[in-house]
């Protein structure tokens, strides 16, 4: 894949910044990418391009179990994120509705704003094409694998549900 | 090596002799929740991933407590997307404007929680059934529809914080104070992935609305769920609500935790957490005088019939300061009822509270009390994130019912102990 520009946020960035909860009745993807990150940066919606990356610090997405969060992210072009460490909620969403995110604290922190990121999601590795640096990111255990693999927890079901049959 | 509670929850739903912290496994689900912000999204997932069954028209919930009663177009579309959902698949527990309330503070009252069940909820906070010694925990939208298809859904068994109990609350002291102070202790990721197993002598001594508090509130540490042991409070509390066969667990005695965490609650003080993380808390007493705006007691942290008697019993015969705008809202009809039957409604409004309709509305910013720039509020809510409640220059301070109300008395951030004092 081709690198990305990096967004970087702090510690504890919490699902309310992410996606407010006034856009949340109006659930279509288009709708929430335009106010994601709003209020800790407003400018994040109309600068992210495809393939752009978000990396933040400990508990990424801590906060409301909204799926929208995940959602927003995705739906702003971004490829994924990159944190120190992921609330659960909004790591099992995120899985759970293929939008990749790796833990790795090394370049959680070594990752500065602005620069240009390439990720292979396969091998889990992630280069700093600023500095140079390479950050192999947590492996994600093989069930999890499966889940992304299928494009979400619920092609997933589907896809075994088939095979059932 | 035993196991915690949690693990003996988590093995038998998964048919399991035995699970230890880190396993993947699949587990069995005695219930589903959603509300009318996840629950659409649920619906739209389900019906595009081609589902046309759920697992049991009985084991899924949906109540509309979020924006409701609607308070504009699109959310009214979203209610009506989960009512259609609902009536497509006879979906026995569908709770709408009259009979909903705020689902954490409902589910439990209508016994749909027993202990020993294994509940996820497309909620955060649905981790408040821990208090009555069930797995339960928050997940998204997607999880929620795996959940109504399948009737399971995958966890990782949790590792654990054991937190020791010891003594009993002193008075205008509650469970808010109790999970503030222990957020302060270890941090907003304090708990990431793990159970908060609340333990020891100190239990007993904590009412039913106290452990739901507390279990509510373990998300803010991230921790996947919060448990109570199952005691006598705990089925005088479901019984009479609980009318299947249910199974109360114990954790091992030699079962493994992470790191264990004392309380003696008898050393704890009126405590509140300011802008802008539940971890920032402080004792009353360090941060009283701040000047604020408003007030709202209610939610699904603070909206049960103790909370309400708490900030009653302060307000009574005193009147919210002038300039002070006083939010009290009831988490469910049963609970709004009593605050009838008991006069508490009457304390309220004399007070010159607005007394209002079951909603989370205002706790997540999203009606029944928004903030303006530079406005800062009191409330006995969960969250206290930038914009959480409004404006992103407002500010929002966590409390229990008693520091709210005492602050609504006094017009700034005030103990309940020198309102009281003062008589």
């Amino acid at each position: 894949m081709k690198a990305g520009t990096v967004f970087k946020y702090g510690d504890n960035v919490d699902t309310d910044v992410i996606i407010p909860a006034r856009y949340l009745n109006a659930p279509s993807p288009a709708e929430l990418a335009k106010h994601c990150m709003e209020d800790i940066d407003p400018a994040y919606a109309g600068k992210v391009k495809p393939g752009d990356v978000v990396v933040g610090g400990w508990n990424f997405g801590c906060g409301s179990s909204r799926e929208h969060a995940p959602m927003a992210i995705q739906a702003s072009g971004a490829s994924c994120v990159i944190a120190a460490s992921f609330a659960r909620i909004f790591y099992r969403n995120a899985i759970n509705i293929g939008f990749p995110i790796l833990e790795c604290p090394e370049a959680a922190q070594a990752i500065q704003n602005g620069d240009k990121v390439r990720v292979d999601f396969a091998a889990g590795l992630i280069t700093d094409e600023t500095t140079g640096a390479v950050f192999q990111a947590t492996a994600f255990p093989e069930f999890i694998g499966r889940i992304i693999e299928n494009g979400g927890l619920l092609p997933y079901l589907k896809a075994r549900q088939k095979g059932k049959e | 090596m035993g196991m915690t509670m949690t693990q003996k929850i988590l093995a038998a739903h998964a048919h399991l002799p035995v699970v230890k912290a880190g396993d993947l496994i699949e587990a069995k689900l005695d219930l589903v929740l959603g509300n009318d912000i996840t629950a659409p999204v649920a619906v739209t997932v389900f019906d595009k991933a081609g589902f046309t069954e759920v697992f049991d028209k009985d084991k899924i919930v949906i109540v509309l407590d979020h924006y409701t009663p609607c308070k504009d177009i699109k959310s009214a579309q979203l209610c009506r997307q989960a009512r259609e959902f609902a009536a497509r698949f006879g979906i026995t527990h569908l709770y709408d404007v009259g009979q909903a309330g705020i689902e954490h503070a409902l589910l439990p009252e209508k016994g749909l929680v027993a202990p020993g069940e294994c509940v996820i909820g497309a909620d955060s906070h649905t981790c408040t059934y821990g208090a009555l010694g069930a797995f339960s925990t928050g997940v998204g939208s997607t999880d929620m529809a795996a959940g109504m298809a399948a009737g399971e859904n995958w966890f990782k068994v949790p590792a654990a914080i054991k937190v020791t109990l010891t003594g009993a609350l002193g008075p205008y002291v509650s469970g808010k104070d109790v999970i503030l102070h222990l957020i302060g202790e270890i941090g907003v990721d304090g708990a990431l992935y793990k159970s908060l197993e609340f333990t020891g002598p100190g239990v007993a001594a904590l009412s039913m609305d106290d452990r739901f508090t507390i279990a509510n509130m373990a998300i803010e540490a991230g921790a996947k769920n919060g448990i109570f042991p199952v005691d006598e409070k705990s089925v005088e509390y479901v019984t009479g609500r609980v009318d299947r066969p249910w199974t109360a667990y114990e954790a091992d005695p030699d079962a493994e935790y992470e790191s264990e965490v004392v309380i003696d609650l008898s050393s704890l003080t009126p405590t509140v957490s300011l802008p802008h993380l539940p971890s920032n808390a402080k004792p009353i007493d360090e941060v009283k005088g701040m000047a604020i705006d408003q007030v709202v007691i209610g939610s699904c942290t603070n909206g049960r019939i103790s909370d309400l008697r708490a900030a009653a019993e302060i307000l009574k015969g005193r009147k919210v300061a002038d300039g002070i705008r006083c939010i009290v809202i009831p988490a469910t009809q049963e609970v709004s009822l009593q605050c009838i039957r008991e006069g508490l409604a009457e304390t309220f409004i004399q007070a010159g509270c607005v007394f209002s309709v079951p909603t989370c509305g205002p706790c997540l910013g999203g009606h029944m009390g928004c903030m303006a720039e530079g406005e800062r509020c009191v409330s006995t809510t969960n969250r206290n994130f930038v914009g959480r409640m409004g404006h992103t220059q407002s500010e929002v301070i966590l409390a229990s019912p008693a520091v709210a109300a005492a602050s609504a008395v006094a017009g700034v951030l005030a103990s309940p102990l020198d309102i009281m004092k003062e008589g």
